[in-house]
């Protein structure tokens, strides 16, 4: 027996439990051999790195078979829905973006179209601020879908994929920090428009990374496409049907892996979609492979829409990024500094020294923040995983009533036992990759 | 003025039939800027208004809004439900319809399986609290999506504080399951029926249901500078 005092057997009612911790397998063989029964069940995770993050499987096995396919979770639940109701509505938006780690404009987006919906603003939104969330959010799913292959592929042992995953994600959020000042957590998209106009030299940068992505897909495509390990992996992995789709409410890649060409960005446009020229992807395997593929062809398409976005920006220079109502945006123009951050000089000489009345606008603005009118609404957008909503109440007050996120993660993780019950342990790995579910958005 | 004076019935001056919806109050803000725990010395302190939340549409509705309330209508009551759906609300161009929470099972069977509703997708459920709604603090709200029209209605169902149960749809719609055990975890909200309805993001043991009006937020306050932050639920604050 192992000297590990973490690492051993013990007996339960429930019969004998073992706790591995790595280069412990001849050990549970030996234990297992004395026992008569096939059928074990394992804990497989919270911690484990192939489960896509702090999700807990639940596996009940005979021999390599998987019988039952459980998950536990709620490992990352932050309380983001409650914090919501203790702050302004701007201040939602600092919330929220932190829930779905790797897609924060959907986040922030859903919730900002909800706010709107219930201020009745939509149609006052200036252009140029709907051209930059479509910007933002297409470079978004770009970099949400290369860390799903990247960790997908690193899953599955295809370690390269994970680097050159990774290494192309890097230049996304280079353009991030560029635009809003911030890798991730971007609080940038907020009700009315967006926190600040583009910085000098940012569509070239975004060209620049157009124009190299267009070098670096087709490295995937060589890499994965028709690898023989990676479809022996993938191929007829992780299936699930249309109808069991809809009966599980899986939307997003998996859904279009059917086949059934549903993306809300052509089904119910937001933000000006309408005026893109995009395809909706899709596939007709239903498996891990052919999302895979979607996810592969979704970058192409999304590098088509920003290029058009970038197009539309390079003619809307100066144009205003923020709704004209001065009751709802910010009235201080902030600009960055040199340090990346910083005020602007004559927005605090005219508050500080001109117009008590402006400051005091300026006060009430920012501290109390202004009124939503009661209601509800709910508006869904298309994020790199299927649907993302927010129904957001309003009481009438200067905070929201409730926010609850319907995040796409948290209900296509329920597909996990259809999935994999009936397959191969290590086939299950594949299915969640597949399903691409980020734990911050399910556990909220 | 005199007896034959019969302006007041004249069609023109006729008092006409209110067409204003009748309204739900669920809530009373006082004071102008929600001040608590120090004077409000703005001179607006003894302001008391309703929190009202929209108010019942009037027939005939805009659009497909009518083709879904006459469909569903005509469908429940072949099933002998009139009057399952309490009140339809149509604000911001969304619409809600209100149903009682015995017939909901009924309500989304039909609106999944009737050829002019098929709303296939349930998009979730989400909890509401509202503590002053007397009678019907809690409420369920499910969205659902008509993939084959390309429509999105939302179902309200409410359960008094008193008698938390709605019943589950998870029959129908197998996506609830996640969504009501979340909403029972987080409002205390029971959905009979459910096959395992359990907490799923909170720990097992976990004392009372967090997104509730009445559950704290908690936190501690926060020493900076000499100074002290409240936490942010007993921070002076805007209503």
């Amino acid at each position: 027996m192992s000297q590990d005092i973490y690492a051993g057997a013990s007996e339960t009612t429930e019969g004998r439990v073992f706790t591995v911790t790595g280069q412990d397998w001849d050990q549970i063989a030996d234990g297992l051999a004395e026992e008569v029964e096939e059928r074990i069940v394992v804990n497989m995770g919270p911690q484990h790195p192939s489960t896509h993050g702090v999700l807990r499987l639940i596996l009940e096995l005979e021999g390599e078979t998987v019988t039952e396919a459980r998950c536990g979770i709620g490992y990352l639940h932050t309380g983001i829905e409650k914090n919501m109701e203790f702050r302004s509505w701007v201040q939602g938006v600092t919330f929220c973006t932190r829930m779905d780690y790797l897609s924060p404009f959907y986040n922030e987006m859903t919730y900002v179209l909800g706010v709107e919906r219930l201020l009745d603003i939509e149609d006052q939104i200036p252009e140029k601020a709907e051209v930059m969330r479509v910007l933002l959010m297409e470079l978004n799913r770009i970099s949400s879908h290369l860390v799903c292959i990247a960790t997908g592929g690193m899953e599955i042992g295809a370690l390269t994929v994970m680097t050159i995953g990774f290494r192309e994600r890097e230049l996304v959020l280079d353009l991030f920090e560029l635009i809003t000042g911030l890798r991730m957590n971007h609080a940038f998209i907020r009700p009315g428009g967006v926190a600040q106009d583009l910085p000098p030299g940012a569509l070239d940068e975004i060209r620049g990374f157009v124009a190299l992505m267009k070098k670096r897909l087709p490295e995937y495509a060589a890499l994965c496409n028709a690898n023989p390990i990676f479809k022996a992996r993938l191929v007829d992995v992780g299936h699930l049907d249309l109808e069991g789709c809809l009966a599980l409410g899986l939307t997003g890649p998996v859904l279009r892996s059917t086949g059934y060409p549903w993306d809300l960005r052509k089904t119910e446009p937001y933000s000006g979609y309408e005026d893109y020229d995009f395809e909706v992807q899709t596939w007709d395997t239903a498996d891990a492979y052919g999302r895979f593929r979607i996810r592969l062809n979704e970058m192409w398409e999304s590098l088509k829409i920003i290029e058009q976005a970038a197009d539309r920006l390079a003619g809307l220079e100066g144009a205003p990024v923020m709704v004209g109502d001065k009751k709802i945006a910010w009235p201080s123009q902030l600009a960055i500094g040199s340090d990346g951050m910083g005020n602007s000089l004559d927005h605090i000489r005219h508050i500080m020294g001109e117009s008590m009345e402006a400051l005091i606008h300026h006060f009430k603005l920012v501290t109390e923040g202004f009124r939503v009118p009661a209601g509800q609404a709910y508006v869904p957008v298309e994020s790199p995983r299927g649907e993302l909503g927010a129904h957001v109440v309003s009481d009438g007050g200067t905070r929201p009533f409730r926010a609850h996120f319907r995040d796409p993660s948290f209900t296509n993780l329920q597909a996990t036992s259809v999935m994999s019950e009936g397959g191969m342990v290590a086939d299950v790995i594949v299915a969640i990759a597949s399903i691409d579910p980020v734990m911050g958005g399910v556990d909220r | 003025m005199s007896e034959n004076d019969h302006t007041d019935e004249t069609p023109e001056n006729a008092v006409p039939a209110t067409t204003e919806p009748e309204v739900r109050t669920v809530g009373v803000r006082t004071g102008m800027f929600g001040a608590k725990g120090s004077g409000d010395t703005s001179g607006y302190g003894g302001l008391v208004q309703p929190v009202v939340l929209p108010g019942a549409a009037q027939r005939p509705f805009d659009g497909w809004h009518e083709e879904v309330t006459s469909a569903l209508e005509t469908a429940l009551g072949t099933a002998g439900l009139e009057h399952a759906v309490e009140s339809v609300v149509i604000h911001r161009r969304e619409i809600t319809f209100h149903v009682r929470r015995e017939d909901l099972p009924t309500v989304a069977r039909t609106l999944r399986d009737d050829p002019a509703l098929r709303f296939e997708l349930l998009s979730g459920v989400s909890g509401v609290h509202y503590p002053a709604d007397e009678g019907r603090e809690l409420h369920a709200v499910y969205h659902l999506l008509s993939m084959t029209h390309n429509r999105r209605i939302r179902v309200e169902v409410s359960a008094p504080d008193a008698d938390p149960h709605v019943p589950s749809i998870v029959a129908t719609y197998p996506t609830a399951d996640w969504h009501e055990r979340e909403t029972y975890d987080m409002f205390g909200l029971i959905f009979d029926g459910h096959p395992a309805l359990t907490r799923i993001l909170m720990p097992d043991d976990w004392p009372g249901h967090p997104q509730r009006k009445d559950y704290p937020l908690g936190g501690i306050p926060v020493e900076y500078k000499g100074g002290t932050v409240p936490p942010p639920d007993q921070r002076r604050s805007y209503n």
